[in-house]
């Protein structure tokens, strides 16, 4: 259900070199040319969008590595939450 | 990641081949280190005997014929020849770093099994191939592409350094996965001497750490896909070259650092066997330097320690945190300055019997050498790497 918010943000703050619109949900989004300073991007617009706080434990290049990872993330947030 | 044993050797064990090494650099490495420095040349008598006591397997599995080293016992051995000879001990870290990326990362396949034994057996020298002419410096982007045919693969990469380039057997290269992927997609390939030919570009006359002969090539290669490394080359450098690099380097700088504060030690001591009335500025200056050393030394193990137990217990979160990222940047800029700022002072203790090159005290070549760590992987994109990191690290 966050998909497309998810790739929304990835098409405003990734930076990448592969077209979002081309990228499967588990493609790589590294070999996509997703850089740490795009990735710092992402993360802020995520926890502001999503109203959540990405912990340390989860600040790591598994969390950013496919729109699933992502989207992973967002939904075990999301949960924790309620 | 392959999960990885990171027991090591016994201490007993470990600590008579250190013995081994320390003597392997009184004998052959110290006093052969000026020549190579002089002639920017290849140490070859340092390498030879290295070779001779197995140490290009060090860190490879002792089932596949090697040493079975952690990584913390590897960057031990490269201080200790840190303090005999840079160049050697870069030359020493530079291919156990490529050993890392294939036992990090090849365990569990066939090819790459063989393949260490091979290195093991031969006492194979291996060299790195990642910076690429128009690139600038980053490793995350390549413009060659490996260009895959069948099974088999060809490749050019325009390589403006390549360390020890002509004298290793084997060249662990990186470039894209294919000519249409984007310049991150990247794979790291295993070329033997005999897949590639070197076509010499550029000379390496240097400031410092000039027996590494790293010069630059256009690199002409062909091979069979199975010498591809499996893993993407963004999990390779982030898992296994990074932290390595920054550990063995940070332990080789060191030991050059000790070196020059053993000379200062030293030249104090005569200093006070010939007057014992002297001024004892040199000793406070001595003082002050060693704890300096001492800030240094703990760090790089530290590090070790923490990277050994990350592999140990398979922790792949733990390998793939921006926090881990953050503080193995943060050695590698912390040993490059400390280690001019060690030399500088012990220099300063030495005093023109430092800055001469005709005695004992003679610390010419560890300074130049010195200058070389804040510029390897350049201190500043780092910095700035660090910079963008931080601001996805929510405090220690």
């Amino acid at each position: 259900m966050y998909s497309e918010k998810v790739r929304e943000i990835l098409l405003k703050h990734g930076r990448l070199s592969t077209p979002v619109d081309q990228l499967e949900d588990t493609s790589d989004l590294y070999n996509a040319g997703l850089t740490s300073l795009a990735t710092v991007g992402v993360m802020l617009t995520l926890e502001e969008e999503f109203d959540i706080e990405i912990p340390d434990s989860l600040l790591g290049r598994k969390t950013f590595g496919s729109i699933n990872s992502i989207i992973g993330v967002v939904e075990q947030l999301k949960n924790s939450n309620h | 990641m392959e999960h990885l044993d990171q027991t090591g050797i016994e201490q007993p064990a470990f600590d008579k081949l250190l013995q081994e090494v320390q003597k392997i650099g009184e004998e052959v490495m110290r006093p052969n280190a000026a020549d190579v420095d002089a002639k920017a040349r290849f140490p070859r008598e340092s390498m030879d005997a290295l070779k001779k006591l197995g140490l290009m397997g060090a860190y490879i599995p002792q089932d596949l014929g090697g040493m079975g080293l952690n990584i913390s016992q590897v960057g031990r051995l490269c201080e200790t020849l840190g303090q005999y000879c840079g160049s050697t001990a870069m030359i020493f870290a530079m291919h156990q770093i490529q050993v890392a990326c294939a036992t990090h990362h090849g365990l569990t396949n066939n090819h790459f099994r063989d393949y260490l034994k091979q290195v093991a057996a031969g006492q194979r020298l291996l060299a790195s191939a990642t910076t690429e002419m128009g690139i600038g410096g980053d490793l995350r982007s390549s413009i060659c592409a490996v260009e895959v045919e069948g099974d088999t693969f060809t490749l050019t990469k325009n390589a403006p350094v390549i360390s020890y380039g002509s004298e290793a057997d084997d060249l662990f290269i990186t470039s894209r996965r294919s000519p249409d992927a984007p310049a991150n997609d990247q794979v790291h390939v295993v070329l033997r001497k005999t897949d590639y030919e070197l076509e010499p570009t550029m000379s390496w006359d240097t400031m410092g750490f000039r027996g590494t002969c790293s010069e630059g090539f256009i690199v002409k290669a062909h091979g069979n896909i199975n010498q591809i490394i499996p893993t993407p080359f963004a999990e390779v450098l982030s898992h296994s070259m990074h932290p390595t690099a920054h550990i063995l380097w940070g332990s080789l700088w060191l030991g050059i650092a000790t070196d020059s504060v053993n000379m200062a030690r030293a030249f104090v001591r005569d200093m006070m066997k010939k007057n014992p009335n002297a001024p004892q500025t040199a000793s406070l200056r001595l003082a002050e330097v060693h704890s300096i050393l001492q800030e240094m030394r703990n760090n790089v193990h530290g590090c070790a320690l923490q990277y050994q137990q990350l592999l140990s217990e398979n922790n792949t979160d733990g390998l793939d945190s921006f926090s881990f990222s953050v503080k193995i940047n943060n050695l590698k800029i912390s040993c490059s300055t400390l280690i001019i700022e060690i030399v500088s002072r012990s220099l300063l203790i030495c005093g023109i019997a430092g800055y001469r090159n005709d005695t004992k005290y003679s610390l010419s070549r560890h300074l130049r050498d010195a200058y070389g760590a804040s510029l390897m992987v350049n201190n500043d994109r780092i910095m700035n790497h660090n910079a963008t990191l931080l601001h996805m690290h929510r405090g220690d």
